[in-house]
């Protein structure tokens, strides 16, 4: 508890250390493509862009507010029990997202089944409480619940966004894909909408990140 | 940092109190809001069977719809004899539960609607597997208890782009003008035919490509589900 | 028997686990990097998801589910607790996992040694969860419906992990460009297999 008394003063809300916190998972410390967390739940969603949008805010909400609460009860929480707290604390917060989500969200709910609550098991969740919530204060745990959890939407929506070009010839429902083109005998990937596809998207995201940000390439 | 097993313990208590009461007090608030959600889903499915579309209504006008379209229900068992009248509670009946129990416990709902172009058309619940799942529908017939005025499924958990593919128009409007019986009258219903249906055949869809199981589970599920009905057809049907 | 035979295949190779529903990734991805953990891993899931899944029905069916209090006493008939299922499972699958590890450390140390390791991360591997839910929203009927799936579902993980890890173990003699080195490869790897794995769509049996 030292440090949260030797770094009383006030801190500006937005300093850069915080914004730092906001911006470096969306790119570098992206939780998808360089720290591999929580590809778990998501992937399944990405056919279409909406679920995928959707998906993406339920899991920076509970991010946010996990790593809120958790920071908050950082110094109460026994050590021994540290994990079941965390898991509980999540769980909780899934559970109000999934009701929510079924009360006013009915269609994208039903579409995003099981993988609601498979948000409880995300590794990104675990993975941010453990690694930052425990040893730092209520707000910059806050903001780094929000990065993590738009640099996981981030990939989430990319991905989401060419299987639903590609797959469908839509984005978010809207046909864009001129019917000239069809006439001209082009088809929809069929191949796009399959779950293989969501892995192969990814590899290639991932390429691209890192042909650009060489200090990420493994030896 | 060390705590006492007592600290540790009114801790967990503490907080599976705080954890349980505050998601009560949410799914008490939102209960209401998600059981109108799957009414209206379910007045939309009854509705798109006998072919009004209400993808464009907002939620209150579906009940209005609703209302308009479906001027009665009933419910009866499956030897013909009317178990129900209260549309309120024929409406609330789950196929779910119902398909679990025993045959002659079943009760069977029937929903009229009154069609824009004066017809009147019997709508039908039906429920059935999947691949993965449960599948279910509703298919309405005209009054002659064999034509097919139209029919909608929907499923939980079928492959995307494949089995799923069943709660899209084209796979339902197949079956529009389609009958179930056959020539002497006899109980035939539809046959979901693998690698497209002869444009003739009146009993015949074309089944879904790559999804072999899903088709089989929704041919099932329309035979089981009118057979129930049977006795119930025989008996209108002689009066 | 013969549905329980055609769930049990269909589990292992159509539905698998981690090529169609990408459930388990992070631990799969984090150890696929030698036959040897991978192997070690796909045990212990498939021996956790056995045991968490039929006790996870049960929960569901006697405790959450709408109405299924009722044999409790009549007055509980309309009592709908499915809400609180998720933080249920997930605490069954935790309280389980801890015992699993207890017993299995008393009586038969060596294979403490060769799983102990691995038990913990399971807790939070998302296809035992994803099993328990799966069960909860395709309704099964029956514990020895459940329990197949959850076999076949462990089965189907094992083999894909250890798949990966042995072609990964090649892979490092390859001439794999710089950018898609580790992780990259490992993405495209599993797309690839997936792919392969939905020739057994069709198979009915």
């Amino acid at each position: 508890m030292s440090d949260t008394k030797t770094k009383a003063e006030k801190e500006p809300m937005f300093s850069p250390k915080i914004l730092k916190l906001l911006k470096s998972p969306l790119n570098i410390e992206n939780p998808i493509t360089v720290q591999v967390l929580g590809i778990c739940s998501a992937l399944a969603v990405t056919v279409q862009m909406k679920p995928a949008i959707v998906m993406a805010l339920s899991v920076t909400i509970v991010t946010a507010f996990s790593n809120l609460i958790i920071s908050a009860l950082r110094n109460t929480i026994p050590a021994r029990i540290r994990i079941i707290v965390q898991l509980v604390v999540v769980a909780a917060l899934v559970i109000i997202v999934d009701q929510v989500l079924k009360a006013y969200m009915y269609d994208v709910s039903k579409k995003l089944s099981v993988f609601v609550g498979l948000i409880i098991t995300n590794c990104i969740l675990m993975g941010r409480l453990e690694a930052f919530a425990m040893g730092n204060k209520p707000w910059p745990s806050f903001v780094d619940g929000i990065g993590n959890g738009l640099g996981y939407g981030l990939i989430l929506v990319t991905v989401g966004f060419f299987r639903e070009l590609l797959g469908s010839g839509k984005i978010l429902g809207f046909a864009v894909v001129p019917k000239a083109f069809y006439e001209f005998g082009y088809a929809n990937n069929g191949l796009m909408i399959l779950p293989p596809m969501a892995l192969i998207t990814i590899g290639v995201i991932i390429w691209v990140q890192r042909t650009k940000s060489p200090e990420l390439q493994e030896k | 940092m060390e705590h006492s097993n007592k600290y540790i313990f009114i801790y967990s208590v503490i907080l599976v109190v705080v954890v349980a009461i505050s998601l009560t007090v949410v799914a008490v608030q939102l209960k209401p809001a998600q059981e109108d959600n799957i009414r209206i889903e379910k007045m939309q499915n009854i509705l798109a069977s006998v072919n009004v579309s209400t993808a464009d209504v907002a939620k209150k006008q579906v009940i209005d719809l609703y209302n308009k379209y479906i001027t009665n229900s009933q419910a009866v068992n499956t030897k013909g004899e009317v178990v129900e009248t209260d549309p309120a509670k024929v409406f609330a009946i789950d196929m779910a539960s119902e398909i679990k129990k025993p045959l002659e416990n079943q009760m069977l709902p029937i929903f009229t609607a009154s069609l824009d172009d004066g017809e009147t058309a019997y709508v039908f619940p039906l429920r059935g597997k999947g691949l993965w799942g449960p599948v279910w529908g509703y298919l309405s017939l005209k009054t002659d208890y064999n034509t097919i005025v139209g029919a909608t499924f929907d499923h939980k958990g079928e492959t995307p782009g494949l089995g799923a593919e069943i709660n899209q128009e084209w796979f339902s409007s197949e079956f529009r003008g389609k009958t179930i019986n056959d020539n002497n009258g006899n109980f035939t219903s539809i046959k979901i035919i693998k690698g497209g249906a002869k444009p003739d055949d009146p009993h015949g869809v074309d089944a879904i490509s790559g999804g072999t199981i899903t088709s089989h589970g929704v041919e099932k599920m329309i035979y089981d589900n009118l057979e129930s009905y049977q006795e119930y057809f025989k008996k209108v049907k002689n009066q | 028997m013969e549905n329980l035979f055609n769930l049990f295949v269909r589990s292992i190779f159509i539905d698998n686990m981690i090529f169609a529903y990408f459930l388990g990734m992070c631990s799969f991805l984090a150890v696929s990097k030698t036959v040897k953990t991978s192997v070690g891993l796909g045990i212990a899931v498939t021996f956790v998801l056995i045991v968490t899944a039929p006790v996870n029905w049960l929960v569901d069916t006697y405790l959450l589910k709408p109405g299924a209090l009722a044999w409790l006493s009549p007055d509980f008939a309309d009592l709908d607790l499915s809400y609180l299922s998720f933080m249920i499972f997930i605490a069954v699958i935790a309280a389980i996992v801890q015992l699993v590890e207890m017993v299995v450390e008393k009586f038969s140390p060596a294979l403490y040694n060769a799983l102990g390791i691995f038990l913990p991360l399971i807790a939070v591997n998302c296809a035992i969860l994803g099993v328990a839910l799966f069960v909860q929203e395709r309704d099964y009927h029956t514990i020895s419906e459940v329990t197949v799936y959850a076999a076949g579902s462990g089965i189907g993980w094992f083999l894909a992990i250890a798949s990966l890890a042995a072609i990964r173990e090649k892979i490092t003699y390859s001439n794999v460009p710089k950018p898609l080195r580790g992780l990259g490869i490992s993405f495209i790897l599993t797309g690839l297999m997936a792919i392969a794995f939905m020739s057994f769509m069709g198979i009915k049996i």
